[in-house]
């Protein structure tokens, strides 16, 4: 059968570039299990911030398939050399996307503002002193600030602007950033969200969450009860 | 980078009111043949700025594209594939993208602009 992600053997490495692990394989994991509802999506255009080595990016479009309607895929990071390992994944794989050295989403938001159909997002989530974040190299890649919510908080406006009316955004959190929190945020923005992926680890507890347009508040209410049920327990 | 890619660009520098379209600097430009798909042309256009990628090309050595076009144009095949050409095929490997306001150039190496800012443009 054919490989319906990106082949570990072929991520490019770089030791300024941070290695697919536990949260990578669980957000491509998640996306893997969505696959069917990806591809009635029918993206046009699908996103990822911050690419990293490429894996998520690369598996996203070898599972959304390179013959017939091929998305617009783009991703960003501000890491140079993340930008050269994700071209090199990609290339190993035979897809291709657009890339841009930048932070989070500057200099697209104008022009992309509501047009993103699928963004995937593993911000750098772990909960580090403020100065460390957005440092040059890997550390990139996982300072998150206070709470790890540093980048985050600044990820999710632009996810907002960003996401079409269709849109959907898959996003790594871990159990010290509030995800309860990031989904009120969220659901104040207008999305509704659910947990479509849970995972611990030795070290961390996971959730990718998926957000997405939505009014009804069904959703949101057994989300919310989810929570208060972690919280108490 | 392709031109859509360009296209999707503004200008990013705190207290820019006017980001786009960026001016493109050539010192390279590469041809790569992509599979051509209505479909994906028709959604892409009511996206694209035309002017925008219709001088983008020029710039690029590319003459073909029409100086104004509409939706009317995507029952032509021929301005399809012209429009396949320039928006997907024509990269830009090396040269710089050019801030039309304060002529700030954003690098761009193997195919990646470089959009960061310095700490005073933030």
């Amino acid at each position: 059968m054919h490989s319906r992600t990106a082949k570990i053997a072929l991520v490019s490495s770089h030791p300024e570039v941070y290695e697919p692990c536990d949260d990578s394989f669980a957000l491509v994991d998640a996306l893997l299990a969505d696959r069917t509802n990806l591809l009635q999506h029918h993206p046009s255009i699908c996103m990822e911030i911050g690419c990293g080595s490429g894996y998520v990016i690369t598996s996203l479009a070898v599972m959304l398939g390179h013959e017939g309607f091929v998305p617009y895929y783009i991703a960003t990071d501000i890491n140079r050399h993340a930008i050269r390992a994700t071209r090199e994944t990609m290339d190993a794989h035979g897809v291709y996307t657009e890339l841009v050295n930048t932070d989070i989403t500057s200099g697209l938001e104008k022009r992309l503002a509501g047009s993103v159909d699928v963004l995937v997002v593993n911000p750098p989530y772990v909960p580090t002193p403020e100065d460390e974040v957005g440092c040059e190299g890997i550390t990139s890649a996982w300072a998150g600030g206070e709470n790890g919510r540093s980048v985050i908080d600044k990820i999710l406006p632009a996810a907002d602007t960003l996401l079409s009316e269709k849109g959907w955004l898959y996003m790594v959190t871990l159990t010290a950033n509030n995800p309860s929190e990031i989904c009120l945020e969220m659901r104040k923005k207008g999305y509704a969200s659910r947990i479509i992926l849970q995972r611990s680890t030795e070290e961390e507890s996971l959730h990718i969450i998926k957000f997405w347009r939505d009014s009804d508040s069904e959703l949101e209410l057994n989300n919310l009860n989810y929570w208060t049920k972690l919280v108490m327990n | 980078m392709r031109l859509l890619t360009h296209n999707m660009l503004s200008s990013n520098i705190k207290g820019v009111a006017n980001g786009f379209p960026l001016k493109i600097e050539v010192v390279t430009v590469v041809e790569k043949e992509v599979e051509f798909n209505i479909e994906f042309l028709k959604k892409m256009f009511s996206k694209v700025e035309w002017k925008a990628l219709a001088e983008a090309s020029r710039t690029m050595g590319y003459t073909e594209l029409p100086e104004n076009a509409d939706a009317s144009m995507l029952d032509s095949d021929d301005f399809l594939h012209k429009f396949h050409h320039a928006l997907l095929e024509l990269h830009l490997e090396e040269g710089a993208l050019v801030c039309p306001e304060t002529g700030r150039k954003f690098p761009v190496n193997k195919g990646v602009p470089n959009m960061l800012l310095h700490e005073d443009e933030v």
